[in-house]
């Protein structure tokens, strides 16, 4: 029998839903409207010094890079499933144009916390 | 004789027929919005590990008008994201059972929106830090 290439991008994209609706919106609320606008004081400031001590612990490094790479894994797998709903092509351009943005970011993401 | 010409149902905008079609349209276009996301995340991982003046740059840009509506809307889309994505959780596991009862969906989707909210309870702590 012929394995599918599936269950693995599967399960980054269940992953990534899980992570994104359990904390999501509070991430972007707080990453995009309280840190910038200073809501709740000095306590929520972002800060470069904040943002550097975060992201040079492992954990933190972790965190950061379990959250980019697991939210693009999930929109890749259900942009790319949603594209043939919509009538579209499914190829290996199309393939790439969802799958690699994710691999694309995925490295990205790891080279610059490796270096911060 | 004429050559057949048979019904092929068309199926451009098969979605708005029906508003379960537009449920799940609605459900499965959050992505972009979570990929969005990702991308504001990631611009400012490579601006953090291009330095201080680099990562400034990025915080003056969330701060413009145009950053926050971007996120307001990115925050109604995450709420609503949490939402569907619990209310179909019953049907994307397998059954669950507890001493010879299946579990109802219901109590599985609000067993969800609660970790959920506990989650991003520790989380806002956490993100607060002790008062300086």
């Amino acid at each position: 029998m012929k394995r599918s290439s599936q269950p693995p991008f599967w399960l980054l994209f269940g992953a990534g839903g899980m992570l994104s609706a359990l904390v999501g919106a509070m991430l972007v609320f707080l990453t995009g409207i309280a840190a910038p606008l200073g809501l709740f004081g000095a306590g929520t400031a972002f800060t470069y010094e904040r943002a550097a001590a975060f992201a040079h612990q492992p954990l933190g490094k972790l965190a950061v890079a379990a959250v980019i790479a697991l939210f693009l894994w999930h929109g890749a797998h259900r942009i790319y499933h949603t594209l043939h709903d919509f009538g579209v092509r499914l190829n290996a351009f199309t393939w790439l144009a969802c799958y690699g943005v994710a691999l694309a970011g995925t490295i990205t993401a790891a080279v610059a916390l490796a270096v911060v | 004789m004429a050559a057949r010409r048979p019904y092929v149902r068309p199926m451009d905008g098969w979605w708005r027929r029906d508003r379960f079609f537009l449920k799940y349209m609605a459900r499965e276009l959050t992505a972009f919005f979570v990929v969005a996301y990702a991308l504001v995340l990631l611009a400012g991982v490579i601006r953090l590990s291009q330095g201080r003046g680099a990562f400034e740059g990025w915080l003056d840009g969330l701060r413009s008008g145009w950053s926050v509506a971007l996120h307001l809307v990115l925050l109604a889309v995450f709420l609503f994201h949490t939402y569907s994505w619990f209310s179909i959780m019953p049907k994307t596991m397998p059954p669950l059972v507890v001493s010879g009862h299946r579990v109802p969906a219901w109590a599985i989707t609000a067993a969800g929106l609660a970790c959920a909210v506990l989650a991003s309870i520790a989380l806002f702590v956490a993100f607060k830090g002790r008062p300086r």
